[in-house]
């Protein structure tokens, strides 16, 4: 047994999670709402979203290419971030206008950055304002659902008058108009129990997020109905389950992402009762991955075995 | 639920691949020579008592305590001492080492006779004169632990074997019950503790059951079955569980009112009150996938890691790659097949060179499990990027100096970092540079 050995530190076992295999429990996430986007608003809808795939998976793999980094499109987190921003776009979108969204999500955001891990804010969420606000008329023309035949196939639910007489089941199997990924509640749900049972994610964002809204709302609105319509409109739901828990843009520890859930509730309200536009949640989420690296210093985890410094003095002596 | 906001401390969950443990001990072959390190425990090492061509038997003490916090060394063959020689330890140090040619008739010193023991003094002259320390691993001088400076309520047996592969410990509770009970009524009486708590992990079922039917008419030892959880194991961490309470950061457990044994050490405890044999021979673990017949082995102090692994064999095919001492998680990977086994040495791990091959390392994704997992309530990602900068003040603030190595974040990390590697180096740092006094 006189062979050369390998020497490396301990522990000497990994356990079978790797990034790629997170991404790709996202992707599966994002299957149903895949699906839905497909089912209501027509096949176009699925070209949306292979375009918007290949052009984020190019972009990282050429940028990278050039830039001499070793290829990071195993990984996956291109393909998702693709994925995402395709949901958030309305099924009307010029393809061009979606690629240049990509060359901002992924060259922009995300390498110019330092690539995968180094993004200060979500690579699709920028994607997604950017041509919010480039091509405002693209990305507010609704394109409506064939299968929609009363009010709600005549605006964004948010847009519509008189809310009390949406009908629930509608708002939830998603068929209204909006963008593609956001309408269906249905797809979403499936997709955060499957993101929770797997692990990849934990509840706390989307059920902080989303519970303080559905709370604003019922005090707002003082009506059950109200409060449900107003949790199932918009981007709230996509937002608070595939946006909102990108690792590199939420806090790491519990109380941290209870938080975070919170601010995103009461900063989506504020927009979307008191702002200017009618949604909220992009800007929300803009904003609070901003604050994340500070909502991480504010909420470390108590150590075992911490003990509070008696004096000021002393600290100052120990640290 | 305020617990988890306090802090996640999730557990791994590592795999329990325990092949080994139904495999009874069995006494491997004796090795033709025997190299008894000077220093197999925490503090001063011993002083070497024999010189060269002395006759030695099993049991004769060949080293005597270096200080207060050291432990008597004790012959684990009969034979002729061929040197007495400087050695490098694992951990870079230098140390004196016995090295004994065995006669293979392995006849016990006459002076090994079971000690008297009447009152707290003669224990703990006892305890000391047999030189037993943590078998777990850490190998601190029992005796010393024994003689709290804080008040203890509690003497905690760590049978948890949270580790991956390791079985040694099952075998010791399912073979020694008795001397285990032996050793903890002992410590109970002389020390003057009113309780025991056993706390064994819940994937050893039929642990818990015998000890519980040994235990049924001693209402003072408690068995506790643990959660199988990657941590558990761990000192601090028993002892949360147990008891409730945290040590504070740099205390001994009796800070927290306890005193935790590893079960095989108070087993072993048991055996020399009743024989005044010390511990010179140990069971170790040999496994792995490239280990041909994975079995637990009895084996004495001093043999070569190479001989261990020899009466284990090598699968036909494979290639050796890594060797690890110990469990899969804190085990040190062995860069020399000559290494003596120590009293504390648990394990042999062979892992084929393809299992052993190091997983590509991606960047971090700052997915967060690194802390949601950490026992301790730290934050690797955090120290990752304060370390990288340098930063001591926040280095600090992380509390990177609460880490012990037990590999969780490395274990759990996606992106196949070495995170316990960077804690350990950022925690080395962070310390170096406070002795300096820099950065205040």
């Amino acid at each position: 047994m006189d062979t050369k050995l390998i020497v490396s530190a301990s522990p000497h076992l990994r356990s079978e999670e790797t990034t790629t295999g997170l991404m790709a429990n996202v992707i599966v996430a994002l299957v149903p709402c895949v699906v839905a986007s497909a089912i209501i608003f027509g096949l176009r809808a699925l070209l949306v979203t292979a375009v918007s795939v290949v052009a984020s998976v190019a972009f990282e793999w050429l940028y990278c290419k050039l830039l001499k980094k070793p290829n990071p499109v195993g990984d996956l987190s291109a393909v998702v971030t693709g994925i995402i921003l395709a949901l958030n776009v309305p099924v009307g979108m010029p393809i061009g206008e979606l690629i240049v969204g990509d060359f901002v999500a992924i060259i922009v955001v995300k390498q110019l950055f330092g690539g995968i891990g180094m993004n200060f804010a979500n690579p699709a969420l920028v994607g997604r304002i950017f041509l919010f606000i480039s091509f405002a008329g693209e990305m507010n023309t609704w394109v409506y659902p064939d299968a929609a035949v009363d009010q709600l196939s005549s605006a964004t639910p948010l847009k519509v008058a008189d809310p009390s007489k949406l009908s629930l089941l509608d708002l939830f199997m998603g068929v209204h108009g909006g963008v593609l990924g956001e309408t269906c509640a249905l797809a979403i749900v499936l997709g955060l129990i499957y993101l929770v049972a797997t692990k990849t994610i934990s509840a706390a964002i989307p059920a902080s997020y989303i519970g303080s809204m559905f709370i604003f709302y019922l005090i707002s609105t003082r009506s059950l109905h109200g409060a449900l319509v107003g949790v199932l409109s918009g981007g709230l739901l996509f937002g608070a389950v595939y946006m909102a828990t990108d690792y590199v843009t939420s806090p790491f520890t519990l109380k941290g992402k209870l938080i975070y859930g919170v601010a995103l509730g009461i900063v989506t309200f504020a927009i979307r009762e008191w702002g200017s536009y009618a949604e909220g949640v992009s800007f929300a989420l803009l904003f609070m991955n901003l604050w994340v690296p500070y909502i991480n210093d504010l909420t470390r985890q108590t150590p075992y075995g911490y003990i509070k410094p008696a004096k000021p003095a002393k600290e100052a002596a120990g640290k | 639920m305020l617990n988890k906001l306090k802090r996640a401390a999730l557990g791994a969950h590592t795999p329990h691949d325990k092949a080994t443990a139904a495999s009874k001990p069995v006494p491997m072959p004796l090795p033709a020579q025997v190299r008894i390190l000077m220093s197999q425990h925490i503090g001063a090492p011993a002083k070497a008592l024999v010189k060269k061509g002395d006759e030695v038997f099993v049991g004769t003490k060949i080293g005597e305590a270096g200080g207060f916090v050291s432990a008597n060394i004790h012959s684990s063959v009969s034979g002729t001492v061929a040197a007495v020689e400087p050695y490098r330890l694992s951990n870079g140090r230098m140390c004196d080492s016995v090295v004994i040619k065995t006669d293979g008739k392995q006849t016990v010193d006459p002076a090994v006779q079971a000690p008297e023991v009447t009152d707290k003094a003669s224990f703990l002259a006892a305890v000391r004169e047999c030189g037993l320390v943590g078998l777990g691993g850490a190998g601190f001088p029992t005796d010393v632990k024994l003689q709290p400076k804080d008040p203890v309520d509690t003497l905690l047996i760590n049978a948890s074997e949270c580790e991956v592969w390791l079985t040694s410990d099952t075998q010791e509770m399912l073979l020694c019950a008795d001397d285990i009970i032996r050793g903890i009524q002992a410590v109970l009486k002389y020390v003057g503790i009113p309780k025991c708590v056993i706390g064994i992990e819940n994937n050893k079922p039929e642990c818990i059951d015998l000890l519980c039917q040994k235990t049924k008419d001693t209402p003072e030892i408690e068995v506790k079955p643990l959660p199988s959880v990657y941590g558990t194991g761990a000192e601090l961490i028993l002892i949360e569980k147990c008891l409730g309470r945290e040590v504070p950061h740099g205390g001994l457990p009796a800070a927290a009112g306890a005193i935790v044994m590893n079960v095989t050490s108070v087993s072993s405890l048991g055996k020399y009150l009743a024989t005044g044999m010390p511990v010179v021979s140990r069971c170790i673990t040999v496994d792995g996938d490239a280990c041909a017949n994975p079995q637990n082995l009895i084996v004495p102090v001093g043999t070569s890691y190479e001989d261990v692994l020899n009466a284990a064999g090598l699968k036909p095919g494979v290639t050796l790659g890594k060797v690890v001492a110990g469990g899969a998680m804190m085990g040190p990977a062995v860069k020399d097949l000559s290494y003596p086994t120590t009293k504390t040495t648990s394990g042999l791990i062979m892992l084929s060179d393809v299992a052993a091959q190091p997983p590509q390392v991606n960047p971090c994704i700052r997915c967060g499990r690194c802390v949601e997992y950490c026992p301790m309530g730290l934050e690797p990602v955090e120290v990752n990027q304060a370390y990288a900068a340098r930063d001591v003040q926040t280095l600090g603030k992380l509390h990177v100096d609460y880490c012990f190595n037990c590999g969780s974040c490395t274990f759990v990390c996606p992106a196949k970092r070495p995170c316990t590697q960077m804690m350990g180096l950022a925690k080395a740092f962070y310390l170096g540079e406070i002795k300096k006094g820099g950065n205040k």
